[in-house]
Formats: C-alpha cells, structure tokens, sequence
C-alpha cells in the first residue's frame, strides 16, 4: 500500500493509503467520537457523530466514511466540529428512551459514553422518542426499539455475519425503524437466536433475556442443590468485562467467583466437550462403516440446529445426533450425578455459563428433559454472569485460584478448544485417529483447522483411508457448505460448523466490544490452554472413562443413545406454499 | 399491525400473482413493480403479510427486504385498506381550488375520518402528494382513475356513485 502524507489538527504525519480518517487519527491518538461505526462491519455512515471539518470541503464529511488523500488537512477539534456532533448527539437523545439507570447496558453503553463525553448535563430538546411496547416474552433476545438509534449494526451483524436478515431496514423518515418483516416477534421470523445482533448493539435496544433472578433465588433455597457448568469460551472473555487484559486466562478466578456466588458444585463444560467426544467420534464411524448419511456435520452450536431446522429443513440427516456439551452435562447432571453424590435429581438446579444467547432456547427445548425435568435449568450468558460478580462487589481481577469440583470437572485440552472454530474437529480428530487405527496421535495439533479463515477443509489419513474434512464459522460461510452438500456436490465425510465468527469465543452472549482481533486473541488463549493441559484427547480424561465404565457403558450404547443423543425437526416459515 | 390469517392465498390469487411474476422474469430486483401490480388485485389494495412470504419465496428474496421496500414506498400498503380507496390530493394547486370542502364532504358522506375504511370495507378515505391532474383541481383519484372539478356535492355524490 502507497504511503500518504496528510495533517489532522495541524499535525503532519504519513499513513497508508485507503484508510479512513477515523483509523487515521487513532495513529495521533485522537478517538473521533463515532456510535453507527463497527469495526467489524462495513462502513454506513448513517449517525454523522464521527463528522469532521475536511480544509477545501464544502461540507463537514463523516470520519468513518472518507478515505484520506494526499494533503488533506482534517480538523476535528473546531468549535463547528464540536457543536455539529454535539447537535447531534442531542438529537439522537431526544430520540431515545432515557431509562438510563433501569438499562441493562447502563454503563456500558456507546449513547451514555459519548453524552458523558460531551457532557451533555443539559439537553436543551424536548424528548419526543415514539413509545413502543419492549418484545420480551422471547426465550433469549429482548427488544426495545424506543431505545433504538437506528445505526443499523443489528441488521449488518444479520446480514453481514449471518446472512439472515430476520432484521431490516424498515419505513422511511421518522417512521424509520429496524426490525423484522410486519414487526413479527423474532423467534418466528427467519432468526436463529445467535445473538450477534445484542453483541453489536450499542445501547440497550437489543439485549440478552436475563435470567439472573433465577439463579439469586435457586441460590438462596436451601432445599436446592445448584450446580453450575461453565463453557469453554466463556474463560477467556469473562475478564474483559472487568477491564483486563483482552481475552486473559481466567478460569481458576472464575471458579472462584461462582464458589463464592454459592454455587454447590462447580463443574466444566469441558468435561461434557470430552464425552461428546466420544459419542460423536463413535458415530462418525459407525456411519462411516456402515454406510449412514454423509457428510456428518457437528451439532454443538445451537445457533446453527435452528439454522439447520429453519433453512435446511431437507438436510437434518447430516446433523449428527449427538446434543451439545451444554446438553450431554445437563442429562448426566440429571441421572449420573444423583447416582454419585446420593442427591435426588428433583432437588438438583442445573445452571449453565454460555458465551451464547441460543443456548437458553436449546435449554428450553421440551425434548431436552425427562420425567417433567429439564436437563438444564437455567442458562446464563458470559454477560449475566458478569454482572452477578459486579453484583456481588468481587474484585475479580484479584480473586485467588480454584479449581472445578469431581466428578464433572475435568476436561482435557481437547474439550477445551471446542470453543474455537475448528476445535470440535480437531478435538473429534485427535480421538478418532487413535480409535481407528489403533496407532497413538503423537502430534495433536491440527493446523488445518485452525485460524479464522470462513471456510477451510483438510484431509487426514486413517489407516491408508484418505477423509475429507471441512471447517466454516458464520451462518454466511455455512450456507456455502450447505448449498454445496444439498447438490451433492461435495466429498467431505465429517464437518463442522459453528453459528457464529469465530465459534463460541464470539459468541452473541460474550462481553460487549467484541472484535475480531479480540476473537482471534481469544483463539489463541484456548489453544495455550489446551497445550498447558496434560490431558489433551477425550478419550484419556479420567472422568469421562469412569463415566462409562461405572454408569452409560459404551459409546453410542442404549443408555448412551437415550441420555446423550437428540432428533431434529423441520421448523415452517410462518407461511407455506 | 395488522395480522392476517392464513390461507388468504386462494389459487386464483396465487395464480394472479404468478402472472405477474411471470411477467417481470422473476426478478426481485423489479419488486417496487410488482408490488404494486399485485396491490392493484388485492381486493383490500394493500400487500398481505402471506403474499410478502410467497413473494421473498418466489424471488429468492428476504422477506424482510420485500417488507422494507413495502415500508419504504408510501404508494404501497402493509395493512388493508379498501374496496376503494379515495385518494385525495393535498398538493398546492387542489388546495386553492378548495379541495378542504372535498375532505370535508367526502369525510361528512362516508362518516370516516382520514385513514379509515367504512365498515363494509368499501371506502377508504387518504390524503395524497400530487398526482399531475391540476387541470381538473380539485382531484381525488381511485384505484388509478382520476376524478375532477369536484367544487360541488353533486359532483362527488356522482363520483361515488361510479365506485360500485
């Protein structure tokens, strides 16, 4: 890239040229105030925040939109700058419903930075917001489009990451809103519930159903046993909401912080990775070995079964059976669990920590249960989370270390990695390999399948038999897949797919100001994670063999297949034809 | 908003519909066009929510694009409206021929307000930017046919008494 040379308040400084003013003036450390700008997403300049004063411009330009030139000359400190973004950050308030203090995303919010910022302690406009009733009797995602500041990140997460685009553009002018087709409540439109939308919002108009208050009240009954497993993902991203370092370690504090909260029993999802593991590896090859329906495709992301069930509907036989860690934990929470530790299963509340807004709706499942129980009780995003630990005034970053409790706590590095894309298959592979060809995996890494490339593929050799292997994060590169597997017109054997970029490290429950950089960071750590383990295959950790040796017997056997594999359903468009 | 019940596509309807989709290639990128093609023959003159599923089936478009241009554009209509919707033109040259005494009469003859249909669904009273009739101000038009020089009761009773 050529090397520009241009002046932003005066001072001279050389950048690459095809950058923004905004990412410019980052390098002489100004932040141009910004709200519709996603770093992740492409460029719409709908808010006109970031405006700025361009020398020889007629007109002040948006700083998100405008690529440098050689000898431009931006100011973004003048008083027509400051008045311009101050109007119109005024405006954008006047236009929102101002329960700051009652908001979910109350200090944490972009609208609330930017007005602390401009210390706008006296608006001088009327408040003329439109009151509209708040959609919360979903399962996982609450709207409230009187707090919307139409900035469109919502719908280019739908559209961009997920090519769904259950939420739109609607309406022109002051009727303009974003929202779903006839302002349809959004389980019933084309959304999977992955969340990237209450990831990309940046006030409260998209939030996470919070389910908080029914952990705080299970805590405090005495009659109940509360347990509580913790996903992969969710450990290097919980710290960044306390301001620590991006994507840090935090498993051990973690540990710590639910002990504290009063949960029972502290337990891995990790664990629950391993044994799906075991069962999803025994069932590819079984239907390899036995002529099922291939490619087999991973089911661990909840997000891309209502995917699958909603747009694929014709292709559900590809879904491996096998339920999801969060799932396998809670069946075992609910049968194997009271078998060892001599508590009744009515007695026990089951919680689960997700990076992921789906999993409450795959929760809420009915065939997710048994004898009028559900499987898992109640499931809180990284979010919700964090927000219990600030609750309870823990200094998180200095909590001490734990660790998670038997017989459900131990994870191998292969469970670990399940929440990046392409762990699931690497962790699969590392088993598989050894259980088909009898031969010991010396070295455990796959690079293949890693990194955050959208779509990757890859071959392993079995025993002289040559597999194809496919690898794709976000429901845009996933519909490349599919497309390709409804024409037949593809050789992969096992595939994996996660709804969201990046796999559950970005997931639509993980901490707000999730980017991709911050993603791949997260990557990264649970990969260190899984090479500081010394358990590194499924089928070596400990639990999971007592597990089978002294309660479900064999993978993919009678108990097995009652307790740990699920069916799938067509689900109809609201109309058919 | 308006709900609809499912099974408003009848197969004359939907034979209709095919027509004009037909006729456009199948091109989503033409749907401001057929949208109003298929206002034109929905009894109600508006865009049902099942006709805007059929059309994003059909077109290979999102359903919520189909509802974005349908929200968009102020020609088209995302809930009912009427047998006869009586557009009547707000624009500059019918205001001076006194088109107020048109709202007036026409709001006095159907017992409706502004936006509202009688009650057997049959009138539908709105308010319209220009629609190029200032020759024959003031103007209302109805399902594209243009009505003028309404200055007298007798001229709009007769008027109604065309919509049938």
């Amino acid at each position: 890239m050529a090397k520009i040379n241009i002046k932003i308040n005066n001072i001279p400084l050389e950048v690459e040229e095809g950058m923004t003013i905004l990412q410019a003036a980052k390098l002489i450390q100004v932040d141009i105030p910004h709200l519709c700008y996603h770093p992740d997403q492409s460029v719409r300049g709908h808010c006109r925040v970031c405006s700025v004063e361009v020398v020889g411009g007629r007109k002040l330009m948006p700083a998100c939109a405008t690529k440098v030139w050689e000898g431009m000359e931006v100011f973004t400190n003048t008083k027509k700058v400051y008045d311009t973004q101050k109007l119109l950050l005024e405006m954008i308030l006047a236009n929102h419903k101002q329960e700051c203090l009652t908001c979910q995303r109350n200090g944490n919010c972009e609208l609330q930075n930017l007005s602390k910022r401009f210390n706008l302690t006296s608006p001088k406009l009327p408040n003329v917001v439109e009151k509209l009733p708040v959609e919360n009797n979903a399962t996982c995602i609450v709207r409230d489009l009187s707090k919307c500041v139409k900035c469109g990140r919502c719908a280019k997460a739908c559209r961009e990451f997920q090519g769904i685009e259950a939420i739109s553009y609607t309406g022109r002018s002051s009727h303009f809103k974003v929202m779903s087709a006839f302002g349809e409540n959004l389980e019933k439109t084309d959304c999977i519930l992955c969340g990237q939308c209450t990831a990309a919002c940046p006030v409260g108009a998209l939030v996470e159903k919070d389910d908080t208050d029914k952990v705080y009240e299970a805590l405090q009954d005495p009659t109940k046993h509360v347990i509580v497993q913790v996903a992969p993902a969710v450990r290097v991203a919980l710290g960044d909401a306390f301001g620590m370092e991006k994507a840090s370690i935090v498993t051990s504090k973690m540990v710590t912080a639910l002990r504290r909260l009063g949960f029972d029993q502290v337990f891995d999802t990790n664990f629950a990775a391993d044994v799906t593991i075991m069962e999803e590896g025994t069932e590819l090859l079984d239907r390899v070995q036995n002529g099922g329906t291939l490619p087999m495709i991973t089911s661990c992301s909840p997000g891309w079964i209502n995917f699958m069930e909603k747009h694929y509907p014709d292709q559900l036989a590809h879904l491996s059976t096998t339920k999801s860690p969060q799932q396998i934990f809670g069946a075992l929470s609910k049968t194997y669990y009271p078998k060892v530790s001599g508590i009744d299963a009515k007695d026990i509340v089951t919680v689960s920590i997700m990076p992921c807004t789906a999993k409450k709706y795959e929760a809420a499942r009915p065939e997710m249960g048994r004898d009028g129980m559900k499987d898992v009780d109640i499931v809180l995003t990284t979010r919700e989370l964090s927000r219990m630990i600030a609750t309870a005034g823990f200094d998180f970053a200095e909590l001490p270390d734990d660790d998670f409790d038997a017989p459900m706590g131990i994870g191998t590095g292969a469970g670990a990695i399940f929440g990046a894309t392409g762990g699931v298959m690497e962790a699969a592979l590392r088993t598989v390999y050894e259980v088909a060809t009898g031969k010991e995996l010396v070295k455990v890494e796959f690079n293949d399948v890693r990194g955050y490339e959208g779509i990757k593929e890859s071959e392993v050799d079995l025993n002289g038999t040559k597999v194809r292997i496919a690898v794709a994060h976000g429901l845009k590169n996933a519909r490349v897949i599919m497309d390709a597997v409804r024409a037949g017109k593809c050789d992969y054997t096992f595939i994996e797919i996660m709804a969201c970029p990046g796999g559950c490290i970005g997931g639509g429950g993980q901490p707000i100001k999730t980017t991709v950089d911050i993603k791949k960071m997260r990557m990264d750590a649970l990969y260190d994670i899984d090479e500081s383990l010394p358990l590194r295959k499924s089928h070596e950790n400990p639990q999971v063999k007592e597990v089978y040796d002294n309660f479900l017997g064999k993978p993919c056997g009678h108990l097995s297949h009652d307790l740990l594999h699920t069916t799938y359903q067509k689900v109809d468009k609201k109309y058919t034809f | 908003m308006m709900r609809d019940e499912k099974g408003m596509m009848t197969p004359e309807l939907r034979a209709e519909i095919d027509a004009i989709l037909t006729a456009s290639g199948n091109d989503g990128s033409k749907l401001v066009g057929i949208l109003l093609d298929i206002q034109d023959i929905i009894p109600m003159h508006y865009i049902p929510e099942e006709v805007a599923y059929y059309l994003a089936e059909k077109l290979n478009v999102k359903v919520s694009n189909v509802y974005d241009v349908i929200s968009f554009y102020a020609s088209l209509y995302d809930r009912p409206r009427g047998q006869y919707p009586i557009q009547m033109c707000e624009s500059i040259v019918c205001g001076v021929n006194d088109n107020g005494f048109v709202f007036a009469t026409l709001q006095e003859m159907l017992g409706i307000g502004l936006n509202e249909a009688t009650a057997d669904g049959k009138y539908y009273l709105e308010c319209v930017p220009c629609f190029g009739a200032c020759d024959v101000a003031p103007a209302v038009r109805v399902n594209g046919k243009v009505y003028g020089h309404l200055n007298s009761r007798e001229k709009i009773e007769a008027m109604l008494a065309e919509l049938v």
